[in-house]
């Protein structure tokens, strides 16, 4: 998951006379991962330390002359480079208070940008096209600057990277309303030259940016249409011949289609975290209408949003992301907020998916589903076949499907039931699954919004689909859960109990009251997975069965079967211990329990919400989990292999937190009086075993620090002392 | 009190054999007890079950069975002949061939009539008479070897064990009146005959068999019918005995016991119900008697065991402890103290080795570089088949001696550059065997306490070994003399015979001098102090007595001690000490050890009362200088070196001990019957 922490204002932005242009006209690093560089779009480079919010140096050019590219560090020499005016090159260390003092190299030709990267020299390319070191440069300023690009062709965005102690620049173009990106290399000297695929709607990419993981350079473009796209850059590809009419075509893979809410996108930009998460500004939260003044990130291997902040104020549609951080310019502010992409555990499970495609840079990966990984069961319902990025790519009906969807989402405002039933099924059963992701948001949105208008509009089979298209999460569509509650679709609860990784405690907390609440006879005549019920029926039976498996003795079997029931016996002759035989709630009631059991939460947060529970439900509530404990305890916890059942680890949690929200009410109560003691005779087993676990690791220790007596020999000659 | 070199030596590979039977005299209190090699030993159960007397075994001599008739001990084995044994010589006095093939078994009743079983089916009943055993009458011969037999008390049944069944004879018409099939092994093969190790025929004619298919079983000997099976093991149950209970070894090394009592409280009528389970071996138990107070068991494992019945003991007592005896109450090492040359006693050979050297220095605790290595000077085999009973080795190392019940040999040893080693020919005549053989400390006289309780002493020199005088006390009685010790200055000899009688002779007149007062415990060691020419003997029940030759009676020290009494620990250790001897340096200083631990006696210091901690090493170590003195007394208790065979004191203060870890023993007996263990 990734969290998005609280920010800070490093500074207050100037305006500037057009209202929608950044002040900011880049950020670059210091040698201090602490320390930013920024360049405002008139005449002033500011050095902050970011921790500080403070500034600890200012360097601006005398009135009349401006900046025409962001200041660099130049990490080797410790100094600082700027343009002026767009051929005037000046070089600074920190201690000179004055620009002008400064020194000054004019070149020959337009500079677009200096680059500078942490390893290596700051590179100079030029508005043609040129790219040169800037110690070559500067040993002859005005040696003359070839032209690379034709007249029309203008460039973009620049970056560079050094990848093994090579340069390499690269740099979009427009040239005709076409894009070519650039791959320059130095020393020596390679030029590749890609065209970038055409976007549907013509328009030009809305931010490119590059990173470099594991020694490759991944560029992360986007476009008006919420789509965001990668590709990796050969870096030690074949040198293409410029000359060639036809640039080949990057390859790309779509990484995400945001949700773009109303018209196009304007400013926006994305950048990439690490391998598995994007940061998006200037595109509209899912959930939060149509402002499109967030920060958000977006996880691209589940396509599950991960953590979203609004932003006061106009966002320029700029972010820079160094170690750590993101910077945002908005509103009239450069706030810093600090991000945490924690690796989710099904991408380390999956081994950094990027790894495993080292030999081939643009290697298809496999994103399985949830549910195969974390389940190992099959998925059900519509199959969603493993697919990789490249078939997405290949796939040439989106506009037609953009259409039917947009036709569907009409249809859902005013169609009756049956029909948007149908419709949505149809849509969704056309298997062009990878491309309903945002779509499949998009509809169950409009089918819920719907359906909490009118009360008599309620589409279950349709939502179920949606669901089980397994691309809808909570925080996608946050109301369909207690729709599905409130409708008392407990199929549909079960469901996104199990699919949805993102429930919030107190939705979960909600379900769990419906259904300890909820009549045995109400429930039972529902139809729900059958998997989780016959894993319940299982359980149940084990009871009936006498527990007459792998020949166990029913001496041996009592003996087993919990130690909290000797004592009891010892000391009363007849407590009223919760019969094991007897599940406290119905079958399907209990399945649902379990499915409760099974979502993940945190503690804390659950634990306030817990307290909605009355006491009636907590008992019930109690009985069922020691229920559910004494039988796994009994049956040595022979768990049905491919059944979703809860664990004991998370039975027990919840016997806890259930215990800490209401252990003032449960000591109250006179009818938990024999439930807690016999729970209190659990953790007394508990804490005996494992204080002799205890003492057998000691004791283990004990012998592991005792030495190996020493080998006599046969003969030795030794010295002893007596007194 | 110092630092000392030790030369911890452990290339003494010792190694006991099993014991294969074992029998108790209720009248005198002995045990006898034979081991496979075909040695018999004698402990006295009165004076702390001391090892009184070894005969040594001989090749293809093996025992299967040993029975006392009054003090005379008679055995028989596979070899087909009765032997009775001469206990004061220590050597068999004749054997009788009872022409029945081998002998499993044999016993005898109150009367004083022997009955053997032999390997051809014949039960033959033999009539001790005073100078011998004489052959009466066979009962009926049966098909299939004889393997036990017992005698009804009464003397007119006899029961045997034979392979699968049981046969009860009347002595009186010599037919088999009884036939008690013995079912064979349930779980095992059916076609292995069930061999009945033991039976016990019990005067109300209940007969306790066990057998190789792991029964224990009662028999009713009226009708020859089968009261009850125990099944106590998987393996052969091979020893029984009987007294009040019985009680059965079996092949893991379990003792099981039977008692015939009501199995109920209220109920009257008693039965033999299993009571207790001992487990105090690893291997087999092959021979079993119950004493009264304990049982004594033995087996594969070498070591005899006495296990008390703590219901038979009021109050805590060396007799209600438990007792496992592994090493000989004797020594089988010699030490040259002068050519630092350790000499090995084995039943069938002798070891001649050198001890190492280190010129380092260290601290306590510090094991030493070694300059040279320990090295086997000789290795020497006895002739004839006789086993070697004792060996000596003169302290310069120059000669050696060693004795078998047939012949004494004595070897001039040339050890400093080429060893060599020559046969002393023309030995006296009168030198034919010895129980004990000493050499005076100049090398120049060997005395072998020999036959009819004499010592012959023998002068050597260069060319020639000669008769010199046969020492004798006044009194006739012919007893078997066990240690000998001889002054350092040649002038004194002590002898302790098996009468618990010590007598000390003057050598330069060859006479008697006097005889130590009696005392009621065997002298386990004695040492004659090279200065004061005070005689030390420890005693079995570890009482110290130190008597003044020169004065004829106990020294002040020893009154002393007595008057004060030895401390409790010291009273209670399990072992007897079995060599004594001194520090030439320090007068006051007496050296010896036992089993588990050696001890240097320093007269010059306060006795221990039963109030001072008696093995204060750890605390005195802890003290500081200044403290210690108020803490020191006498015994100095040292327990770092276990399980010890011998420890001297060589001319350079340096010690040698020679350790022979009952570990080691252990893991050169064969495999015991394999048994299922947890996690295993």
């Amino acid at each position: 998951m990734a969290t998005l922490y609280e920010g800070f204002t490093l500074c207050g932005l100037l305006q500037t006379q057009n209202v929608s242009d950044s002040a900011i006209q880049g950020i670059e690093l210091d040698g201090d991962s602490d320390h930013v560089v920024v360049t405002d779009t008139t005449r002033s480079v500011t050095l902050y330390k970011v921790s500080d919010q403070k500034p600890l140096g200012n360097w601006t050019v005398k009135q009349g002359q401006s900046l025409t590219c962001p200041a660099v560090y130049n990490n080797q020499t410790k100094e600082y480079v700027v343009v002026s005016d767009k051929r005037v090159i000046r070089v600074w260390r920190n201690e000179d208070l004055n620009l002008d003092k400064a020194f000054k190299a004019t070149v020959s030709a337009d500079v677009w940008r200096v680059h500078s990267a942490l390893e290596g020299e700051p590179v100079v390319l030029f508005n043609r096209g040129a790219v040169r070191l800037l110690d070559a440069l500067l040993s002859a300023p005005q040696q003359t600057i070839e032209n690379v690009l034709s007249e029309e062709e203008i460039i973009r965005w620049s970056t560079n990277f050094v990848v093994e102690k090579q340069h390499f620049v690269l740099f979009t173009t427009e040239q005709k309303k076409m894009h070519f990106l650039y791959v320059q290399r130095l020393n020596p000297n390679t030029l590749h030259k890609y065209r970038l695929e055409r976007e549907d709607s013509g328009a030009p990419p809305l931010s490119v940016s590059a990173s470099l993981w594991d020694k490759r350079i991944n560029l992360l473009y986007m476009y008006p249409n919420g789509c965001v796209y990668q590709s990796a850059v050969a870096v030690w590809g074949q040198a293409a011949a410029l000359e060639d009419e036809e640039a080949p075509a990057l390859p790309r893979t779509l990484l995400l289609r945001l949700p773009v809410g109303e018209g196009e996108l304007g400013a926006a930009s994305a950048v990439a975290l690490d391998e598995a998460h994007v940061a998006v500004v200037g595109v509209p939260h899912p959930s939060a209408g149509t402002g499109k003044d967030f920060l958000c990130v977006w996880n691209t291997n589940f396509q599950t949003l991960q953590a979203g902040k609004e932003m006061a104020g106009r966002i320029y549609g700029q972010v820079w992301c160094y170690s750590g951080k993101l910077l945002v310019p908005h509103g009239k502010a450069l706030s810093v907020i600090p991000y945490d992409c924690q690796k989710s555990s099904l991408a380390s499970a999956l081994g950094k998916l990027w790894k495993c495609g080292k030999e081939e840079p643009r290697s298809s990966v496999a994103v399985p589903s949830w549910n195969s990984l974390l389940y190992e069961e099959q998925p059900q319902g519509p199959a969603r076949a493993v697919e990789t990025r490249r078939s997405k790519l290949s796939r040439k009906s989106q506009s037609v499907l953009a259409l039917t969807v947009d036709q569907v989402l009409e249809l859902i405002k005013t169609g009756p039931v049956e029909e948007v039933q149908r419709e949505v099924e149809a849509l969704v059963s056309r298997g062009d699954a990878q491309d309903l992701q945002t779509s499949v948001g998009q509809l169950a949105c409009q089918l819920v919004g719907r359906s909490q208008a009118e009360s008599a509009f309620y589409t279950p089979g349709a939502l179920a689909q949606l669901v089980h298209t397994q691309y809808l999460c909570h925080s996608v569509c946050p109301d369909l859960l207690l729709l599905a509650l409130e409708h008392k679709d407990y199929f549909l609860c079960q469901l996104c109990l199990q699919l949805f990784p993102d429930i919030p405690e107190v939705v979960t907390c909600a379900c769990l009251r419906a259904f300890i609440s909820v009549l045995d006879g109400d429930v039972e005549m529902v139809s729900l997975e059958p998997d989780s019920v016959s894993f319940m029926e299982g359980l149940v039976a084990a009871g009936a069965r006498g527990g007459q498996q792998n020949g166990f003795s029913p001496a041996l079997y009592d003996e087993d079967s919990c130690d909290a029931h000797h004592q009891p016996r010892l000391h009363q002759d007849k407590t009223p211990a919760v019969q094991l035989e007897a599940c406290p709630v119905g079958l399907h009631k209990a399945v649902l329990l379990n499915e409760v059991l099974q979502t993940p939460y945190s503690d804390s947060l659950l634990l306030p919400h817990l307290k909605d529970l009355n006491s009636q439900q907590v008992i019930l509530f109690l009985q069922y989990l020691q229920f559910l404990y004494l039988k796994y305890s009994q049956d040595a916890y022979t768990q049905m292999p491919g059944l979703r059942s809860p664990t004991m680890t998370q039975i027990i949690d919840w016997v806890c937190l259930v215990l800490d929200a209401h252990f003032m009410v449960l000591v109250m109560a006179p009818d938990a009086k024999g439930l807690l003691k016999n729970l209190h005779f659990f953790v007394k087993s508990q804490v005996r075993l494992f204080s002799e676990l205890g003492k057998i690791e000691d004791s283990f220790k004990e012998l592991h620090r005792m030495k190996p007596s020493k080998d006599i020999g046969q003969y030795s000659i030794e010295v002893i002392e007596l007194f | 009190m110092g630092e000392f070199k030790v030369h911890r030596v452990r290339f003494f590979e010792y190694m006991p054999t099993a014991i294969r039977a074992m029998s108790f005299n209720a009248h005198t209190e002995r045990l006898a007890l034979a081991r496979v090699d075909g040695s018999v030993e004698v402990f006295n159960f009165a004076d702390r079950y001391f090892q009184e007397k070894v005969i040594p075994g001989k090749d293809a001599h093996s025992i299967e069975a040993l029975c006392w008739v009054g003090g005379r001990l008679f055995s028989a084995g596979l070899h087909g002949e009765i032997t009775e044994y001469d206990l004061e010589n220590l050597r068999p006095k004749y054997s009788l061939e009872a022409y029945g093939g081998p002998i499993w078994t044999i016993i005898s009743n109150p009367q004083g009539t022997h009955v053997i079983g032999c390997e051809d089916g014949t039960v033959k009943l033999f009539e001790v008479l005073a100078e011998g055993v004489q052959f009466e009458r066979n009962l009926d011969r049966q098909k299939g070897r004889i393997i036990s037999l017992s005698w009804h008390p009464s003397g007119t049944r006899i029961a045997a064990g034979m392979m699968d069944m049981i046969r009860v004879f009347d002595v009186l018409t010599g037919h088999a009146i009884q036939r008690l099939l013995v079912d064979r092994s349930v779980g095992g093969c059916k076609s292995r005959e069930t061999v009945v190790w033991t039976v016990v025929f019990l005067s109300d004619h209940t007969i306790f068999s066990s057998d190789s298919a792991g029964k224990v079983q009662v028999w009713d000997g009226h009708t020859g019918t089968l009261v009850k099976t125990h099944q106590l093991t998987k393996w052969d149950v091979l020893a029984l005995s009987d007294e009040s209970s019985v009680v059965a070894g079996t092949s893991e090394g379990t003792v099981v016991q039977f008692q015939f009592i009501a199995p109920n409280l209220q109920q009257q009528e008693k039965e033999w119900v299993r009571t207790r389970t001992f487990k105090n071996h690893t291997h087999d138990v092959r021979a079993l008697v119950e004493i009264g107070t304990a049982i004594v068991s033995g087996g594969m494992d070498t070591q005899l065991v006495v296990r008390p019945l703590l219901e038979k003991f009021e109050e805590k007592c060396f007799a209600s402890g438990l007792r496992r005896i592994h090493f000989p109450h004797r020594n089988l090492v010699s030490c040259a103290q002068k050519a630092r040359l350790l000499l090995l006693q084995f039943p069938g050979q002798l070891e001649l080795w050198r001890l190492g050297e280190s010129d380092g220095h260290g601290k306590p605790g510090d094991i030493l570089p070694l300059k040279t290595k320990p090295e086997k000077l000789l290795y020497l085999k006895r002739k004839g088949k006789d086993h070697i009973c004792c060996s000596a080795l003169s302290s310069c190392g120059g000669w050696l001696a060693y004795s078998t019940v047939s012949s004494v040999r004595l070897y001039r040893l040339q050890t400093d550059n080429n060893i060599s080693i020559t046969k002393v020919p023309k030995l006296p005549k009168v030198l034919r065997s010895a129980h004990q053989l000493c050499f005076s400390s100049e090398s120049s006289y060997l005395f072998a306490a020999s036959s009819q309780s004499s010592v012959l002493v023998i002068s050597l020199n260069q060319s020639e070994c000669k008769y010199v005088h046969t020492l004798k006390p006044k009194s006739g009685m012919w007893i078997l003399i066990y240690r000998l010790c001889v002054a350092v200055d040649g002038k004194w000899l002590a002898t302790a015979n098996s009468d618990c009688e010590v007598h000390v002779y003057n050598l330069q007149k060859l006479e008697l001098h006097c005889m130590v007062p009696m005392y009621s415990s065997c002298p386990s060691a004695m040492g004659i102090h090279p200065t004061t020419n005070n005689l030390t003997m420890v005693h079995a029940d570890q009482q110290i007595f130190e008597f003044s030759i020169a004065e004829k009676q106990y020294t002040v020290w020893s009154r002393k001690l007595q008057m004060q009494g030895l401390h409790n620990l010291w009273l209670n250790r399990d072992t007897p000490v079995t060599h004594v001897t001194f520090n030439p340096k320090n007068p006051d200083q007496i050296l010896l050890h036992d089993m588990y631990m050696f001890c240097i006696i320093d007269q010059s210091l306060p006795l221990p009362d039963q109030k001072t901690q008696f093995y204060n090493q750890m605390t005195l170590r802890s003290l500081s200088e200044q403290e210690r003195p108020s803490h020191l007394h006498a015994f100095k208790v040292c327990k770092s070196f276990q399980d010890l065979m011998c420890m001297r004191l060589l001319d350079d203060q340096s010690l040698v001990v020679v350790e022979r870890p009952l570990m080691a023993i252990n893991s050169q007996l064969p495999a015991p019957v394999r048994q299922k263990k947890f996690a295993t």
